[in-house]
């Protein structure tokens, strides 16, 4: 009985686990934002000239921006002056096996349970770490590269592979795009950077990992992922962060391009650090993501666990511009305590027979505010094109709240949009059910969301979903009653 | 339509009017109605006339609508309508108790069979008569929220005010038929009371009409007040020509035990804005909104609604169709608040769409805003064309590919038909359709002048 009581105390306590700092030195950037601290960043990173100029330009068009005020969200003041722009490990240069590696690092990635050991050939899975904006390992590399494919970090791209990034950088997301997308574009330090040749199908999950670690900075990390023709790849991005009390701002953007017959799969378990119970700290999590099918019969498909974060403001979108070409937004955001999110997906069908679903479940609990905001726009062009909406809310308790958005624009009357929205709770007989055959309430609670979320969850790489159904349980945990 | 105005912000004009007419104003209406005017036009010059960039106005631009010079009517003037011209919005078979408002102001020529006690006036009258039934409900139509509601309320003089009171149930329907004929272009502003005191139960039908082809601005604010265990039924015929601006908001109030339905057919109009918002503020309270609208050329119908409910127990139910053809343009937003604490809510809301052309376009916004946990709330919305399989097995059956698509155009809507309590209404209403959707009501219905509706 004793040892139940103390598992169970465990269990409810556990709160958020990737909360260490660790102690490594780092070199940051005086804070605050001009030109000259663009500049500065730009030569860090030993770029070219344009990539300066596309800085430049994104900061020139940022300042005359406002920040966003239409979602439900209740954002404090952000003082961007008072922010880090650059904080990358110290001694950075180029690691060629992982002995060179800091060994606190390794620790900070083992700690997160991440392969990193080339010699793990067993987790099959290839990963780009990046902490505080810089890529600091690139695993699988050379097997990549036998097929052709480029997985890199962003700025060992910049320097090896220019003309891609020229070509591609800023096609899904323009640099004015919107406020966050536009500060992004001014700063990001580094990021991913992935090329799938003409049809080759990537043997390997890529993957992405991110971790804020220092403090008073900023996260502004940048992926873009070209599929070319006929090529396949999927890709998973995971983010965590230290527990501190002061609020961190993350702005990346992630931009897929995919040519035709291309086929694109982005997962994301987002698990940064959400505050403590009281909403005290947190990171603002204010992402820009968005796929354009370029080609014929391309396919997108964003899959999220959102679980992280003490406000979520992220949209991830498809632009259907080939013919035939397919987009996919399957979403399950959990809100606890004081979380805030506003999440959701654009589709935008300008091409002919394009599909799209969307399917978005949102679980709040504690005094959390979670919302589903959406658009899906048929242009009058895109003939024969179909959309399927589902957005469901689970409410846990009475202090928090679900809300909805859609937007549907029709444009033509060949095609057939449907959007269906229901907002629950639990069922008292569904959990009485449970009751009745042993399984205590908070079990039963634990089996009936992620039975909720489980069409969510199916669309996840295995790995990732068996972390993705843990991270559910941790989020909800204490939130009953 | 397609006048570029962006440049010029038009709410100078109507700034300027209202400073110009000012002191008339003040001084030709009662004290209860003066009470808010001040506030209300500087609520509208904050706001100013909405564009695109509003969030409320999204889908509807009010802009080329206000370019025109419109002429105020602030008199009581009356005009010559014949009688057959009213005659033509008779329902047959239906007994009403009718009155006239033109061009916002009210008459009423003696017709009908009131029970004792109950009130139907102008609100002109009523203001100086009989202040302390406007004071005692005071006003549920927020200034703040929207600018078409302030500017109505700064310029408010009549319209009609319906007053029943407890537990009195008035059988016949009240019909109201709203015309607007003047030699000029006209804005016409109207405000409405209606007040349904406890256990009382009464039927409202609206008729909207334009009776020559000047250009037309109405705005017109309606305020429903529903008490408990009350019941209030309110029919909205729009019937208007394609140069006619129609701008109709209408707030309900609903007590406890209530139950109120709004039904709104559109069947013709250049540019319609219908905003209609419930408060359901008392426990129990029931709340129908009903919609149809049948688009063709340039028209554009936006329909705009708001739930809140504020107590638990309560549930709202909302369906709204269009048919959209030619060039013509529709919206819908419907957003449910379920307040902190409204447990047991049950709140539905359904859009229904069918696009006839390439051209038609449809935006739907519908929104679920919930801060409770035990509801029950959904909406859906569609938006998509005839079903060709449906349509295949007509065809195989022998009837007419024309014919069926009006079958099936006629089903889709008959849904929200069958939801008219009134029967004799009911039946006009369908007839009305039926005519509307196989093109013989392509211009104003009944209209023997020929205006250039286009």
């Amino acid at each position: 009985m004793e040892e139940q009581d103390k598992i169970l105390s465990e269990v409810t306590q556990s709160e958020y686990k990737y909360g260490f700092t660790t102690e490594i030195e780092t070199d940051i950037l005086e804070k605050g934002l001009n030109e000259d601290v663009i500049r500065l960043i730009s030569a860090k990173k030993e770029e070219p000239e344009f990539m300066l100029n596309f800085r430049l330009d994104a900061y020139r068009k940022w300042l005359k921006m406002k920040m966003p005020n239409w979602a439900y969200l209740n954002i404090p003041a952000i003082d961007y002056q008072e922010i880090s722009y650059y904080a990358a490990p110290k001694q950075q240069a180029k690691y060629s096996s992982l002995d060179e590696v800091d060994p606190e690092l390794l620790d900070t990635f083992n700690k997160l349970g991440i392969p990193l050991d080339e010699q793990k050939q067993l987790a099959g899975v290839a990963v780009d770490a990046v902490i505080d904006s810089v890529s600091v390992k690139t695993t699988f590399k050379e097997t990549l590269a036998e097929k052709g494919i480029i997985f890199c970090s962003f700025s060992e791209a910049v320097k090896e592979h220019p003309e891609l990034v020229k070509k591609y950088l800023g096609q899904a997301v323009p640099v004015a795009d919107n406020y966050f997308a536009a500060l992004n574009s001014a700063v990001f330090s580094d990021g991913s950077f992935c090329y799938i040749p003409k049809g080759v199908r990537c043997p390997m999950e890529l993957s992405t990992y991110f971790r804020i670690n220092a403090a008073n900075t900023g996260q502004f990390e940048r992926t873009l992922i070209v599929a070319d023709d006929d090529s396949y790849v999927s890709y998973l991005e995971g983010c965590t962060a230290p527990m501190r009390d002061e609020n961190q701002l993350h702005a990346a953007v992630v931009e897929i391009i995919a040519l035709d017959r291309a086929e694109v799969k982005y997962s994301t378990v987002q698990n940064w650090y959400p505050g403590d119970k009281n909403g005290k700290g947190g990171i603002y999590n204010f992402v820009t993501k968005r796929g354009i099918c370029r080609g014929v019969s391309s396919k997108i498909s964003w899959t999220q666990v959102e679980t992280g974060s003490a406000i979520t403001w992220k949209y991830p979108s498809c632009i259907l511009m080939g013919d035939n070409s397919v987009g996919e937004f399957n979403s399950v955001a959990v809100t606890n305590n004081h979380q805030q999110a506003d999440t959701g997906s654009k589709m935008i069908h300008i091409g002919k027979n394009t599909k799209s679903t969307i399917v978005s479940k949102g679980i709040s609990a504690g005094k959390s505010d979670n919302s589903y905001r959406g658009l899906v726009k048929i242009l009058p062009k895109a003939t024969n094109s179909r959309n399927f909406s589902q957005c469901d809310s689970l409410l846990l308790n009475d202090t928090c709240g679900a809300h909805t958005f859609p937007y549907i624009e029709v444009q033509n009357k060949s095609s057939v949009v449907e959007h269906e929205a229901t907002t629950s709770k639990i069922g008292e007989d569904q959990i009485f059910y449970c009751n009745q055959r042993g399984i205590d309430t908070e079990t039963a609670i634990g089996m009936i969301v992620n039975g909720y979320a489980k069409e969510v969850l199916n669309k996840l790489p295995m790995e990732f979903a068996v972390e993705a159904q843990k991270l559910l349980q941790i989020s909800l945990e204490g939130s009953v009653g | 339509m397609s006048v570029v105005t962006d440049q010029v912000d038009l709410s100078l004009k109507y700034t300027a009017h209202y400073n110009e007419v000012k002191n008339a104003l003040f001084e030709d209406s009662a004290e209860v109605l003066n009470a808010q005017r001040k506030k209300a036009f500087q609520d509208f010059v904050k706001q100013g006339i909405p564009t695109r960039k509003d969030e409320n106005y999204k889908y509807t631009n009010l802009q080329p609508s206000f370019a025109t010079d419109f002429e105020f009517v602030h008199e009581k003037t009356v005009l010559a309508t014949a009688n057959e011209e009213v005659f033509k919005c008779d329902v047959p078979n239906l007994n009403t108790n009718l009155a006239l408002i033109q061009n916002g102001w009210f008459r009423k020529d003696g017709k009908g069979d009131l029970p004792a006690g109950v009130i139907f006036d102008s609100l002109e009258k009523i203001a100086n008569e009989k202040p302390e039934l406007l004071a005692a409900y005071g006003s549920i139509a927020n200034t703040e929220e929207d600018p078409m509601v302030a500017l109505n309320t700064a310029f408010a003089k009549d319209g009609f005010f319906l007053y029943v009171p407890k537990g009195v149930i008035v059988e016949s329907p009240i019909q109201i038929i709203n015309i607007l004929k003047n030699d000029v272009d006209t804005y016409a502003t109207q405000r409405n009371y209606i007040y349904v005191e406890a256990g009382a139960k009464a039927q409202v039908l609206w008729c909207d009409h334009t009776l020559n082809s000047n250009q037309y601005l109405s705005n017109s604010v309606t305020e429903i007040f529903v008490g408990d265990n009350a019941e209030m039924e309110f029919y909205t015929v729009q019937n208007q020509h394609n140069k006619a601006t129609n701008l109709n908001s209408v707030f309900v109030k609903q007590g406890r035990d209530s139950r109120a339905t709004t039904h709104t057919t559109t069947l013709h109009g250049g540019m319609i804005r219908n905003n209609l918002k419930f408060m359901l503020d008392g426990e129990n309270a029931e709340a129908h909104m009903y919609g149809m609208a049948f688009m063709d050329r340039k028209q554009h119908v936006d329909n705009f609604t708001q739930v809140i409910h504020a107590v638990p127990h309560c549930e709202s139910n909302q369906l709204y169709k269009n048919v959209l053809d030619e060039q013509s343009s529709g919206a819908f937003s419907g957003r449910i608040h379920v307040v902190r604490d409204a447990q047991k809510t049950n709140a539905f809301q359904r859009n229904n769409n069918l696009l006839l052309t390439d051209e038609a376009t449809m935006q739907t916004k519908p929104q679920l805003i919930i801060d409770a946990d035990d509801v029950k709330c959904s909406h859906g919305a569609t938006i998509g064309q005839i079903d060709e399989e449906a349509l295949f097995y007509l065809r195989a059956r022998g009837i007419d590919e024309d014919k069926a698509r009006l079958m099936m155009m006629n089903a889709f809507t008959h849904e929200v038909v069958n939801e008219i309590k009134i029967e004799a209404l009911r039946d006009r209403i369908d007839d009305l359709v039926d005519k509307r959707l196989s093109g013989d009501l392509a211009r104003c219905h009944e209209c023997d002048y020929q205006c250039e509706c286009d």
